[in-house]
């Protein structure tokens, strides 16, 4: 049974007239609420993961709970279908778990935070807000087990529950909660910012009601989501061609030795609307890199894209929604059947922006990316000093940004919106552990008339031993280049003993043990590169190769010959033409070696075995 | 007799403001800058000036100097090419940043990545560690620092930031004097002087900041000085700082990192001294220039700060008066987006040039500054006269919005008024509303250009009266410069929890803080009895990103101790983010800062009118008012007297400003000339 939603005043919100100003005043209020909730979160919450890389994503719906501000698109709908329970006011709703809300958030470790926005008695709006808590119980630190074979194992799944009843607040609910968790004290800050954000943002809210009036601000709100529909409409029209246009890529591995994984996804037009279809995705894995994928957030990613790509002065919300038709297979990886572990999803997250840039931009190779969204890469390191102090680290590496249209890929960015790196003596300083290193690695993003961004080489040297977990994809299957660019390299991760001792790990990792004195390389993807290489200006070779972005050697991959950091102009033109005779002719994209190939030359080239293509257990297939 | 002369160099104007010390009395004058070199637009201004006070250069005692001089050099990327020498590891941290793009997902596709502001070619490694308590975990190399040095042979300047520096400058300190014994003449910036403070990119940042900027100032500021003293000026030379205080032009040469919001800071210290005469303790200042309008928050005559300053992409960490910008001024111009079909007014701007088609500077666009014209807010004659506005131009301009919108000329004209002003609302807002400041307790001064135009309506907005528009708006930064008062200050890293903390440990640092920052300024000719010495403690929750900073002194700091400190930070969270914590609290920085005097002067008083504006009056005039036009008065602001009321609808005009008083609201002059507008 849907959510009953309970409203002392019954009359209905008036249509009424907007003029082009109002409405204008509305959105940028409505804009300016939203950022203050970002602030707002950042300066109250404690754990590194929000508060210095702000893994945390706000939203103002209107109230029927369609997005009017945000960044993933409304959940709220999908929440409002599957629970059981009222809606009123005073009320402050709570949850955690994928399963309750259609993959609106994509694991537990999420913590969402749902207001319902009343003003005399009326639902006027919801305001929402989730983000990444450091641990949540489970079987291992951080409560992302790789190696996770169902939802179970991965911590506390909270199911819609209300923190605030009618405004009286369920301490007991909380303490149950915490107690589930290894660092309660980074939680309950987070929780309370997360409670802070949306509080500020409900207030914005009634202030702008009480301003323009609820008939007003409700309209106002309609408007701005048909005035996204309508520009999407014609966006669509000038962009989506009727014809079918496939891309797949893959994740690299499953963390239990299996892979690669493929995704695919099949767009045209039809009617006026769009269809993504991902019929052809590989059915869902017995370990946790599934990713319970929401329709609406996919419609979202779909638009942000589209926007971005195609004409970035459009402000996006819900309104183009019924715009576009979003199929997945169930029991596939994006649609994982219950009690399937999502835990490892960040994976299948951030290879799905690589899939819609590819066929977003496959009829029209001047707006295409290459390739870069690896993931976000996590590394755990956790244990108890000498002094009987429990420590847990959780952080977000960053890898190359691809080569674009506009020009190079910047080396060692965040792909994912809002994320910044920690600082290393913030690191240092709370944390037993010394950064012996924090540069990106020469040569790894891929050549390219516009080069992909180089992935970082962060050295971490453990001061005292624990366990570490590590969470990374596109070591394998490498970021393709675009127009003649070619792939990024892969990432990598490197243990060296105090002895010297090398030990290549795994880029999927769980609970290994690590002694002081360890250092480990946390090595991350370069970014696909962009046209042709042989096109990039010598004199541009010469100078990053100053800056330790490109080795000599490297230069030789663009055509371009240096002797003692000079420009061998004939030997340049003449190695251009030969390797321009050899290529032929330049596709679209640059996949790199088929994944066979790959796969014989892994051992010797990851220094890891390959990983084996997966079996399909029938029952788990497609129904 | 004393005479102080503020001058505030802005893109289009040099606006000076001369000020007689002993009696209050002041003159003010307005000169087109000279962008290729601003000494001569100051000496143009400075000759006219002192011909119109009756006084020689030689007269004057206080040359006091707001510049964005170090502000466009970053922006411009015409700072000097530095070298910089960092720990083994870290060669590219100015490189990787904080690895943060802006403009959410999918940002990075349309973000043009800045350069660094030190190259990465010019950038080297050097061996040699300290550890996060501040211990040695390796020594230096000192043979590998002089093979590093070797290649910075002909930089104009250096700087070295090394990883936990903040905690021990001992490797840092000897690759300075290796460093100046190795290149001398080039000046060395070393992180953990310039900026004692945890995270090693914003550390490296604001050193290399400092370093690059460096020989502009120094170069602008000698050749200042030279003409200054060659046309008999023999006062003191300072310079407004970001925080709103001076510094003499000698520590600015060493220190200009803390200029880059020098120009802005004029305004705000402006206002604190109208506030202060004119008995108003809470302002919103809306200071509203051509392309965008800065406003900040005062409270109680003092003005909030901030630990860091922005200028363009980057964030330095220097103190500077929170002044937040947006991109809404006169310039702004009003557009309908294809897709949307939503009315947008900014942040592309029409500039001084072409500028407003008002302008006739050849400007086709339609700006804030044509609606004004067309709706009758802006009278024909800018700048007393000398400048006839193009009123059929505008009203071409603004007709194409309407066209596009489907509505007519008038309500097209008010619409770009009412969005911009909704910008400019959006960023008092920020400062007021969103730190948990309630607007209904402030005043709004308008100033700049458009200040006075659009600060009635702001007031409106926000619910906060009166709106103010002070005796000469148009130089008021000018005036900001010359009345405020020397500072300096200093910071160090503390990082440990109140608990683990003894008062004795912070009062000795401070007191060798406070006798630091209290030479620095007697060193400038400032008695020690006029020093006066607050300190900063910024305090947080332990593990929380964002530190309180929480003013206090000696005596204060002796009575409640400690304790007193975090209750004093409870209070703060909670007026922010309306909750309060159990976890410990941290107390993350100190700082000490010291001031000079204060002046303690009068504003000059304006004769006594008998509430009658008609000697004023210059004629009758029609403006747009509540969906009509209606009849409405324009008055001339120097023959406003004191006591008078003007009720609204009605125009001030005064040689560089325009002040609008909206129907249904009233505007009374105060005894200095000041306009308080109110609802009737």
């Amino acid at each position: 049974m849907p959510a009953r939603i309970i409203q002392d005043n019954q009359t209905p919100f008036n249509t009424v007239e907007i003029d082009p100003v109002t409405l204008e005043v509305i959105e940028n209020a409505l804009r300016n609420a939203r950022v203050e909730m970002d602030a707002t979160l950042v300066r109250t919450a404690m754990s590194p993961g929000i508060r210095e890389q702000g893994d945390a994503f706000p939203l103002i719906a209107d109230h029927k709970g369609r997005m009017v501000v945000g960044q993933f698109g409304s959940y709220i709908g999908p929440f409002l279908d599957g629970y059981d329970g009222t809606v009123e006011d005073g009320d402050m709703i709570f949850l955690s778990d994928p399963y309750s809300v259609g993959g609106a958030i994509s694991h537990c470790n999420d913590w969402l935070v749902l207001l319902p926005v009343f003003r005399d008695g009326r639902l006027i709006a919801y305001t929402s807000m989730f983000g990444h808590q450091s641990d949540i119980g489970g079987k291992v630190p951080g409560s992302m087990p790789i190696d996770a074979t169902e939802i179970f194992q991965e911590g506390v799944r909270i199911p819609p529950v209300k923190i605030w009843k009618k405004g009286t607040y369920n301490e007991d609910l909380i303490k149950l909660v915490m107690h589930q968790s290894r660092t309660p004290d980074w939680c309950k800050a987070d929780l309370n910012a997360l409670i802070a954000s949306c509080r500020v943002a409900a207030r914005r809210v009634i202030e702008m009601a009480e301003r323009f009036g609820d008939d007003v601000f409700v309209s106002a709100t309609d408007q701005l989501l048909d005035r996204n529909y309508r520009a999407m409409v014609q966006l669509i029209e000038s962009s989506i061609s009727e014809e079918k246009v496939s891309f797949e890529d893959y994740i690299c591995d499953d963390g239990m030795g299996y892979g690669p994984y493929r995704i695919k996804c099949t767009m045209w037009r039809e009617n006026g609307r769009v269809i993504l279809d991902f019929d052809g995705t590989d059915p869902q894995s017995k370990a946790s890199i599934n990713m319970l994928l929401n329709e609406n957030m996919m419609r979202m990613f779909f638009g942000i894209y589209m926007i971005m790509i195609f004409d970035p002065q459009i402000l996006f919300n819900d309104g183009y929604y019924p715009l576009i038709d979003v199929r997945i297979p169930e029991g596939s990886l994006l649609k994982p059947k219950f009690p399937a572990a999502l835990s490892g999803r960040t994976h299948v997250l951030g290879r799905l922006f690589d899939i819609l840039g590819g066929l977003l931009g496959q009829k029209t190779p001047q707006f295409l990316n290459a390739a870069g969204f690896s993931s976000s890469p996590h590394l755990f390191y956790a244990g108890t000093d000498k002094a009987g102090k429990w420590f847990q680290l959780f952080q977000i590496g960053f890898g190359g940004i691809p080569g674009r249209p506009l020009g190079d890929g910047p080396d060692g960015h965040s792909l994912f919106p809002g994320f910044t790196n920690v600082p290393n003596e913030f690191l240092e300083r709370y944390f037993p552990l010394v950064i012996e290193n924090y540069s990106t690695v020469a040569d790894s993003g891929g050549p390219g008339l516009h080069r992909g961004g180089n992935g970082i080489d962060m050295v971490y040297r453990f001061l005292e031993p624990g366990v570490i977990a590590i969470h990374d994809d596109r070591w394998f299957v490498p970021p393709w280049g675009v127009n003649g660019g070619l792939p990024g390299a892969r990432a990598r991760k490197l243990l060296v003993k105090a002895d010297g001792t090398e030990i290549v790990v795994g880029n999927k990792l769980e609970n290994h043990p690590v002694e002081a004195g360890d250092r480990l390389h946390f090595i991350t993807w370069g970014g696909g590169g962009w046209g042709d290489p042989l096109d990039r200006d010598p004199a541009l070779l010469v100078k990053e190769v100053t800056q330790g972005l490109v080795t000599a050697e490297g230069a030789r991959r663009y055509g371009v010959v240096l002797i003692d950091g000079v420009v061998d102009a004939a030997a340049t033109d003449a190695l251009r033409a030969e390797m321009r005779a050899t290529r032929g002719d330049v596709d679209v994209f640059d996949f790199g070696p088929d994944i066979d190939t790959l796969r014989a030359n892994c051992l010797a080239e990851t220094g890891l075995p390959a990983p084996t293509a997966p079996q399909w257990v029938r029952a788990a297939q497609a129904a | 007799m004393t005479y102080r002369l503020g001058v505030d160099v802005g893109g289009t104007f040099t606006d000076l403001l001369l000020f007689n010390q002993s009696s209050g009395a002041f003159w003010r004058h307005k000169t087109p800058s000279t962008p290729h070199d601003s000494s001569q637009g100051i000496l143009t201004g400075l000759t006219a000036i002192c011909a119109g006070a009756g006084i020689t250069p030689a007269d004057i005692d206080y040359f006091l100097h707001g510049t964005t001089v170090a502000t466009n050099a970053i922006l411009e990327g015409k700072g000097a090419r530095v070298g910089l020498i960092v720990t083994q590891g870290y060669g590219q941290v100015m490189q990787i940043a904080r690895s943060f793009v802006p403009g959410g997902l999918a940002g990075w596709i349309v973000w043009p990545k800045p350069e660094p502001l030190a190259a990465l070619e010019d950038t080297v490694e050097i061996a040699g560690r300290m550890d996060a308590q501040g211990n040695e975990l390796r020594p230096i190399d000192e043979d590998g620092i002089r093979a590093a040095l070797g290649r910075f042979e002909g930089f104009e300047a250096l700087t070295v930031s090394l990883m936990n520096s903040y905690l021990n400058g001992g490797h840092e300190k000897r690759v300075g004097e290796i460093a100046a014994e190795m290149l001398p003449g080039v000046p060395v910036s070393l992180s953990h002087v310039v900026l004692p403070e945890m995270q090693e990119y914003e550390r490296t940042l604001t050193t290399v900041a400092n370093a690059a900027v460096r020989p502009v100032v120094g170069k602008y500021v000698r050749n200042l000085r030279s003409s200054l003293r060659s046309n008999g000026m023999a006062g003191s030379l300072s310079l407004l700082r970001s925080d709103g205080g001076l510094m003499s032009s000698e520590k600015a040469e060493d220190h200009p990192v803390a200029l880059l919001m020098s120009g802005p800071a004029g305004g705000v210290t402006a206002a604190l001294w109208v506030g202060k005469n004119a008995g108003i303790r809470n302002i919103l200042t809306l200071d509203v220039g051509g392309t965008s309008t800065d406003v900040a928050l005062i409270e109680n005559l003092e003005a909030r700060r901030v630990r860091t300053t922005e200028v363009g992409h980057l964030a330095v960490r220097a103190s500077a008066l929170d002044v937040k910008t947006v991109g809404a001024g006169g310039g702004s111009i009003a557009y309908v987006p294809e897709l949307t079909g939503a009315l947008r007014v900014g942040p592309q701007s029409a500039g001084a040039v072409p500028g407003p088609v008002a302008y006739g500077k050849g400007g086709e666009l339609p700006t804030v500054t044509d609606a004004n014209v067309v709706l009758g807010y802006l009278p024909e004659n800018l700048l007393g006269g000398a400048f006839k506005l193009d009123r059929e131009g505008a009203a071409r301009a603004v007709q194409t919005i309407a066209d596009r919108l489907g509505i007519g000329l008038m309500e097209a004209a008010r619409g770009i008024i009412d969005i911009v002003n909704e910008n400019m609302f959006g960023a008092l807002r920020m400062i007021s509303v969103q730190q948990g400041y309630d607007p209904r307790h402030f005043a709004v001064m308008g100033f700049g250009g458009a200040g006075p135009l659009h600060v009635n309506a702001i007031s409106r907005l926000m619910g906060a009266w009166p709106a103010v528009s002070p005796v000469s708006p148009g130089v008021l930064c000018a005036l900001g410069d010359a009345t405020t008062r020397m500072r300096t200050e200093t910071a160090r890293s503390f990082s440990r929890r109140f608990d683990e903390t003894y008062e004795a440990q912070v009062n000795t640092q401070l007191a060798e803080m406070a006798a630091q920052v209290t030479a620095e300024l007697t060193a400038e000719g400032i008695a020690p009895e006029d020093v006066t010495v607050q300190f900063e403690l910024d305090v947080r929750y332990e593990g929380q990103a964002f530190e309180v900073p929480l003013s206090i002194d000696a005596a204060t700091l002796e009575a409640d101790g400690l304790p007193g400190v975090t209750a004093r930070f409870d209070a703060e969270h909670e007026r922010l983010f309306t909750f309060n914590m159990d976890s410990p609290h941290e107390l993350v920085n100190l700082r000490a800062v010291a001031m000079g005097p204060l002046l303690e002067l009068e504003a000059q008083r304006l004769p006594q009118g008998n509430g009658d504006p008609i000697a004023a009056k210059l004629r009758d005039h029609q403006l747009w008012a509540n969906g009509a036009m209606v009849p409405a008065v324009l008055y001339d602001r120097a023959k406003l007297r004191a006591g008078d009321i003007i009720p609204g609808p009605a125009i001030v005009t005064e040689m560089d400003s325009t002040t609008l008083i909206e129907a249904d609201c009233v505007g009374a002059v105060d005894a200095f000339g000041n306009i308080l507008i109110n609802l009737a």
